[in-house]
């Protein structure tokens, strides 16, 4: 839908300064996060790029990446799609105007002590945790404002209910609280290093509680909370069902925490244990496909305008890839699927069907939505979006079929007996050895991405250093909050 | 928004969506139950993860290694948990058992096999073996994919730093006495100084006082007790 410069009347009240600094940092995150993907992809198919610097190795590299696409880009695309939506949806400034600034300059100081520290070997080593135990105070605290603000905002509200997305905002608010709070414990050493206080398997636990909790609860509930907001508010039609929005929510924040111990399948992690984040990762299913069709039967009548709307086009394969990964997820949940996937490139390419597919594409087509609305500007190259799009979508294509390539190559290799009962493969390098292809294609699907990804930050800044749209300033839009499509 | 003002849980879900606290109050007990019925359990002896007997805390210079194996990521490539599968234990060793991990501040099982798993890595190489490897890693694995440390040869641990690491453990519940504590930097330069030895008559010369000798004892020590304590059980 292109911009008009045709405005709501209640956009005046709203503090927009706040959204354009976290997309801001969005854009610019990206292409870092993005970069070192590339880069340490690159480590992996032609070890020299590991430069023999003790920086750019892949093990310092691996964390710098996903701290930076997932805590980076992707915690600043949750900030500023929810301070855009939010004080729309409850027709009200954020609580505290102070508090929203502190919030993004805290969390862009963070994200710069990650990017410091990481390559310098100062980790805890703890899957998407690894953040030094400073940083982590420091990320509580700015947290802690986060919240103060999120709910002092709820309680200033202009509308009486709450809608849909703002249930999927408050449990990432309240959910990532507890999870990094109960994670990082842990007792100092030095000013740099630390041991948490569990042991062993149950430290295993408590991480993979939390990494695959920070998977639902920082990269799905507030994408989920996006959905329901712009997916909408952009195609124009109102939500499929509001009785499926409210299965939706309560069932997938209840069923995603058990889940976690899917991650430790055929550990020594206690049987009982094991076989709860199984059971309950199958169940998982149900909330998420259940969402993900609220999501595409809300664009019922609307298809036609998917064919040429590239903003509609990004955000129907981000919804359709959500749906895949919360299909495949639960499938590698499974024991005997487990037993061939885990510690494979297949792991790889599923986090990345959800973070290239569902995280990526849900933010790249709110970006070209909020982008021209928030700066009163009209895109500066309005046909590149099109273009982002299918390089994208082709990229993303080529990475997930090349980690699935490589991860069923090691996975059956791995446990390939000959006649005799003995190891097909005994030597573990001559396996490595098979997958370079599929590492270079896996290099060329992600330089795809990481394009469009460069394309987006160019006309980002083009757009809001080019002219502003004439105002055009128009009465209230007619629908409220309880009415039309979403307010 | 199709059925607002419906019938039934509809209609409660709506008048709930009225009250912002409680609603944050809801979810925040419906996120807390999973992670309780998983976790809590973990404490107990009689639920939580078995013990092995015969496992003992790292020494002072396994410790100062382990620091640098995660301090390198060694761990984003190489796993350390072998699976009760065959395959497994035909290509790694005996499936690892829970208490093996008894003192493992933080777990280190890894997620990923870019490399092979190193629970049982202890004793299967000699020291050079090793001291090659993390310098030049073709040259003891011909086609491996995985990066040279130099850096690990010049530079040094810090024995006076591992005292503050040691105290840190046993408060994290690690059993390290007061003299185990005072005693640690002698301790480290005396298993510093067997590998150098060990490695002298590999015609390799170093000191004591590198990192990549501690690096060398803690993947010598890895899985070793683990499998000593699950043979003696077996022989019993």
């Amino acid at each position: 839908m292109e911009y008009t410069g045709v405005r709501n009347g209640d956009e005046p009240r709203y503090d927009n300064r706040i959204v354009k600094m976290f997309v801001t940092a969005t854009v610019v995150w990206a292409v870092v996060g993005m970069l070192v993907g590339v880069w340490i992809a690159l480590e992996l198919a032609w070890w020299p790029a590991n430069l023999g610097l003790s920086f750019t190795t892949f093990g310092r590299l691996r964390p710098l990446h996903t701290n930076a696409v997932i805590f980076a880009f992707a915690g600043n695309v949750c900030f500023f799609g929810i301070y855009h939506s939010m004080q729309r949806l409850l027709k009200t400034r954020m609580y505290s105007d102070l508090l929203s600034r502190l919030h993004f300059w805290g969390w862009q100081l963070v994200i710069v002590c990650a990017a410091i520290t990481l390559p310098l070997g100062l980790t805890q080593s703890k899957e998407y945790a690894e953040l030094i135990w400073p940083i982590d105070v420091l990320v509580t605290v700015v947290w802690v404002i986060f919240a103060v603000n999120f709910f002092g905002t709820i309680a200033i509200r202009k509308t009486q209910h709450l809608y849909v997305a703002i249930w999927f905002y408050m449990s990432f608010v309240i959910a990532i609280a507890v999870l990094h709070i109960v994670n990082s414990l842990a007792v100092p050493a030095t000013w740099l290093r630390s041991y948490p206080v569990y042991a062993g398997l149950t430290d295993a636990l408590v991480q993979w509680w939390y990494g695959h909790n920070a998977v639902g609860f920082f990269l799905t509930t507030p994408f989920l909370g996006l959905m329901y907001y712009y997916l909408p508010r952009i195609s124009g039609r109102p939500i499929f069902s509001y009785r499926l929005s409210i299965v939706h929510f309560w069932a997938l924040i209840f069923l995603y925490i058990w889940a976690g111990p899917h991650h430790l399948l055929f550990s020594a992690l206690p049987e009982w244990a094991q076989t709860l984040g199984m059971v309950f990762s199958i169940m998982l299913l149900a909330p998420s496909w259940g969402g993900m069709l609220n999501g595409l039967l809300t664009l019922r009548g609307a298809w036609d305008r998917v064919r040429t709307d590239p903003i509609l086009k990004f955000l129907v394969v981000a919804v359709s890839f959500y749906g895949m990964s919360t299909f495949e997820g639960p499938m590698m949940s499974i024991r005997t699927v487990n037993s061939l996937s885990h510690n494979t490139n297949w792991t790889i390419g599923h986090v990345h069907s959800g973070a290239l597919g569902w995280v990526g594409m849900i933010s790249f087509g709110v970006l070209y939505w909020v982008i021209p609305r928030v700066w009163n500007r009209r895109l500066a190259h309005p046909g590149w979006p099109a273009i982002h799009f299918w390089l994208a979508t082709i990229g993303i294509v080529l990475y997930t079929v090349s980690m699935w390539a490589a991860g069923l190559t090691e996975g059956l290799e791995w446990r390939a007996f000959d006649d005799a009962g003995q190891l097909r493969y005994p030597n573990f390098v001559d396996i490595v050895h098979q997958l370079a292809p599929f590492y270079w294609l896996r290099l060329a699907g992600g330089l795809l991405y990481f394009t469009g990804a460069i394309m987006l930050a160019v006309n980002f800044f083009k757009t809001v250093t080019g002219r502003s749209v004439e105002p055009a300033t128009e009465a209230p839009a007619a629908a409220g909050a309880e009415g039309g499509a979403v307010s | 928004m199709n059925e607002t003002g419906g019938r039934g849980y509809t209609a409660l879900h709506r008048a709930l969506e009225g009250k912002g606290a409680l609603f944050a109050i809801l979810a925040t007990v419906v996120i807390l139950i999973g992670g309780m019925v998983e976790i809590i359990p973990m404490f107990s002896t009689r639920t939580g993860p078995e013990t092995l007997a015969g496992v003992t805390p790292y020494s002072a210079l396994e410790v100062a290694g382990r620091d640098i194996y995660i301090r390198e990521g060694c761990y984003t490539c190489h796993s350390q948990m072998i699976r009760p599968l065959r395959a497994e234990v035909l290509r790694y060793g005996e499936w690892t058992r829970a208490g093996e991990y008894a003192y493992d501040h933080p777990f280190l099982l890894g997620s990923r096999r870019a490399g092979p798993d190193l629970q049982r890595v202890g004793g299967k190489y000699p020291d050079a073996w090793h001291f090659e490897h993390m310098r030049d890693p073709r040259s003891t694995s011909p086609g491996s994919i995985m990066p040279p440390y130099p850096w690990l040869y010049d530079r040094r641990y810090d024995p006076a730093d591992i005292q503050a690491s040691l105290r840190a453990l046993r408060r994290v519940g690690v059993p390290y006495g007061e003299a185990d504590i005072a005693a640690a930097p002698a301790a480290m330069q005396q298993q510093a100084e067997a590998i150098v030895a060990r490695l002298g008559q590999s015609g390799i010369t170093t000191t004591a006082d590198r990192e990549i000798v501690a690096l060398i004892a803690y993947l010598q020590r890895l899985g070793t007790d683990g499998r000593a304590a699950i043979e003696a059980g077996r022989s019993r």
